[in-house]
């Protein structure tokens, strides 16, 4: 009899949907059907029965071909290349869990390397805004009761988050907003006519690149002050008016994305997005959240900053202490500068979303993947080594885009002989320690996790 | 005074951080305890030794110290971070961190710097002869205090961020520079005597700038309030005068509200 597993969390975009209902087979081996979930999230799921994925490690040739090898051959040649290297970069983790991001702090941590995630070409700019200029933000549920008026900055949720405005932003009937979609006004603002701004009620198609002037002239405007007749190419009426929709709304809503952080201005775009939202509260209720992009992609910037105290572009080549300065230590700039001389990309695809450049930066020196597919980095790596899929084969924890954290479960069970990503960084740490010839310290926040064996490094 | 003269011998593969390269730091040193000195490549410690041949001891103390660099550091960070008095020379080019948190002294770069030159800069003198890339006396990520104090002069162009949350001292490009200028400032002053492409004065709440060439995106929350004339590193000009950021707070003075003010150079 298949089962019907209900409450199932969506391991795909940053909508981290938990309403998710998957059909396995009675083995527990196959996913037969899902339901709830958008095409993506979908897809995601029955890309786990694919019969054609990696179940060993495979290792570059000198004649250039992939030849399988098991784990520990895998580990060993992990943990050697990482201890030898000056200064490796471990970048990635926009798809595992918590726990795995947990461990592989403990290998960076071993062989001084720099720790990033997907935030450095992705949200990272909002990090740094949030450094400088603090967070009004609120959790998704805030935003589905209260929100009457929904800004979508740069941002489109119709393709890149499918579910989120349906579950949270537009749609949804919440507490204080009953009629749903009828009881909202939405505002987009973006230089194209993207399906997000088809479905606002105002579309700002503001100039590319000219975000940071037309949060300046809300500003402006909401303090009082004259403005010229046009900014960023939105007449001074049409933001006039805008402003006004915000200001008169009971609970305005700012949904900000990747047209704000990876335009000209980067992390002074969000902070000026958030000096607005804090304007806008001396009127009304605003708050403003990042639509992040990946399920737990704000996952790493909550355990590392617990762990180190930043949330990624952590260098660790000091042994002492954690730098962070995004332009120095961040993956792309250290890669275009020949910073780094090994590269570790876990959960995630730095051969299709770096440019073409750093890519053939990090090329010159070892290449490890870490992923339960293939993809373009696997496929231009020197060692490529699955996984389990975190929120299909293996459970755990992860911050959905409002920093809420939510358990995901396993539906089906692993392939055999593979393990999780947390279960090969503690083999590739506790390698290290034996090469390195220390006491590995097993510190956990779970009580079912790993502690010291021996009572010399409590 | 004493010179110590650093001659590169190698370049390294990573980066070099030479944070060691400071009067300070060879201040009362013989040149063989100089090339002992440390410094980071990636997480290996190694010696200035190893990246240098040094000549000449240090002076007594850091003011009677002065550093003459004979090469090229495109790859070494750091130099003259930190120093608080002495002076430090590159006949060449150099890379991050230029003179960051420096408290005085003078540092002289003869080719380009990279970015984040003079960050947290609270004093001395910071002068480059070729261009700078971005973050030229701006602050340290999350850190509102920004410059306090000292000159940075770049002969050449800048990138973007310069002198963001700026408290004081003063930062003069004398090309152009791309975007944000003073973003953020509460004092200080920034002079370009180039072009800007825009976003000069975002954010800001006090302080001057003054730019000479034209600003191709004006902000919109400057205002002009009249035509002035002033005297600027030496010329005296006619100036569009704006006050702004007025969407941003500003603090009162004697019962008048404190603006950030931006000079622009007028018409002919
Ligand atoms: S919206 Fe995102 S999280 Fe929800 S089902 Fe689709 S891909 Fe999964």
């Amino acid at each position: 009899m298949p089962k019907l597993i209900k409450g199932v969390g969506c391991p795909y975009c940053g909508s981290s949907c938990d309403d998710i209902e998957v059909l396995v087979s009675d083995d527990e081996t196959k996913i037969l059907e899902v339901h709830n979930a958008c095409i993506i999230g979908t897809n995601l799921f029955h890309h786990a029965n694919d019969p054609t994925r990696p179940r060993l490690p495979r290792r570059r040739q000198p004649d250039g071909s992939m030849k399988e090898i098991p784990y520990d051959e895998a580990i060993d040649y992990m943990a050697k290349t990482m201890l030898a290297a000056k200064k490796p970069l471990v970048y990635g983790f926009g798809s595992t869990n918590c726990e795995g991001m947990s461990a592989v702090a403990r290998i960076a941590e071993k062989s001084g390397a720099v720790l990033d995630n997907c935030a450095t070409i992705c949200h990272g700019p909002s990090f740094l805004a949030i450094f400088d200029n603090g967070y009004p933000s609120c959790t998704l549920g805030e935003a589905k009761n209260r929100a009457d008026v929904v800004v979508f900055w740069g941002c489109n949720p119709m393709h890149a988050h499918p579910r989120h405005t349906s579950r949270y932003s537009i749609f949804p009937r919440g507490y204080f907003t009953q009629k749903g979609q009828m009881q909202r006004t939405v505002l987009c603002v973006d230089p194209r006519e993207t399906d997000t701004a088809k479905l606002a009620d105002h579309h700002l198609m503001l100039d590319q690149g000219h975000d940071y002037e037309l949060f300046d002239a809300f500003r402006t405007v909401l303090r009082g002050f004259e403005i010229p007749d046009v900014v960023a190419g939105i007449p001074k009426e049409t933001i006039k008016k805008s402003v006004e929709i915000m200001k008169n709304a009971k609970f305005c809503m700012i949904f900000f994305g990747m047209g704000c952080t990876h335009t000209d201005g980067r992390n002074h775009n969000i902070d000026a997005a958030i000096s607005l939202t804090r304007d806008l509260n001396t009127h009304t209720k605003a708050s403003i959240m990042a639509m992040r992009g990946h399920y737990n992609i704000a996952g790493p910037g909550q355990v590392w900053a617990w762990q180190f105290g930043f949330p990624y572009c952590i260098d660790l080549s000091k042994g002492t202490h954690a730098h962070m300065n995004p332009g120095e230590t961040s993956s792309v700039d250290l890669a275009m500068r020949d910073e780094v001389d090994c590269f570790v990309n876990v959960g995630a695809d730095a051969g299709a979303h770096f440019p073409i450049q750093p890519v053939q930066h990090l090329k010159k020196h070892p290449f490890i993947t870490v992923d339960p597919n293939f993809n373009m980095a696997s496929e231009i790596s020197d060692l490529h080594i699955p996984v389990r899929i975190a929120g299909v084969d293996e459970p755990g924890v992860v911050y959905r885009m409002d920093n809420v954290p939510i358990q995901f479960r396993a539906v089906i069970k692993g392939l055999p002989g593979v393990p999780s990503d947390e279960e090969l960084f503690n083999k590739v740490y506790e390698r290290m320690c034996e090469l390195t010839k220390t006491e590995p310290i097993w510190l956990a926040a779970k009580e079912d996790r790993r502690y010291p064996e021996s009572e010399a490094v409590i | 005074m004493a010179t110590v003269t650093l001659k590169p011998t190698k370049v390294p593969e990573l980066m070099f951080e030479g944070y060691s390269i400071t009067p300070d730091a060879f201040a009362g040193k013989t040149a063989p305890q100089i090339a002992d000195l440390p410094g980071h490549e990636g997480k290996f410690v190694l010696k200035l030794g190893d990246f240098f041949e040094v000549s000449g001891n240090g002076g007594e103390t850091a003011a009677d110290t002065d550093i003459v660099i004979t090469g090229d550091c495109t790859r070494v960070k750091y130099i003259g971070a930190r120093m608080t008095a002495g002076t430090v020379t590159v006949n060449g080019n150099a890379d991050m961190y230029v003179g960051g948190w420096m408290k005085g002294g003078k540092i002289h770069i003869k080719g380009n710097m990279d970015s984040f030159c003079g960050i947290q800069m609270e004093g001395g003198e910071l002068l480059c002869d070729g261009d700078a890339k971005n973050h030229v006396g701006c602050a340290y990520r999350g850190d509102w205090r920004g410059m306090k104090g000292g000159t940075i002069r770049i002969k050449g162009s800048a990138g973007n961020d310069i002198g963001t949350a700026m408290l004081g001292g003063t930062i003069i490009i004398e090309k152009n520079a791309f975007i944000h200028v003073s973003t953020h400032a509460e004092g200080g002053t920034v002079i370009i005597k180039g072009d800007v492409e825009g976003r000069v004065g975002g954010q800001m709440v006090k302080g001057e700038m003054y730019v000479l060439g034209k600003i191709k995106f004006m902000m919109p929350g400057y205002q002009k309030v009249g035509t002035v004339e002033k005297e600027v590193d030496g010329a005296t000009y006619t100036f569009d005068h704006y006050i702004g950021d007025l969407g941003e707070r500003h603090g009162k003075s004697k019962g008048q509200i404190v603006y950030a003010n931006l000079y622009l150079k007028a018409a002919a």
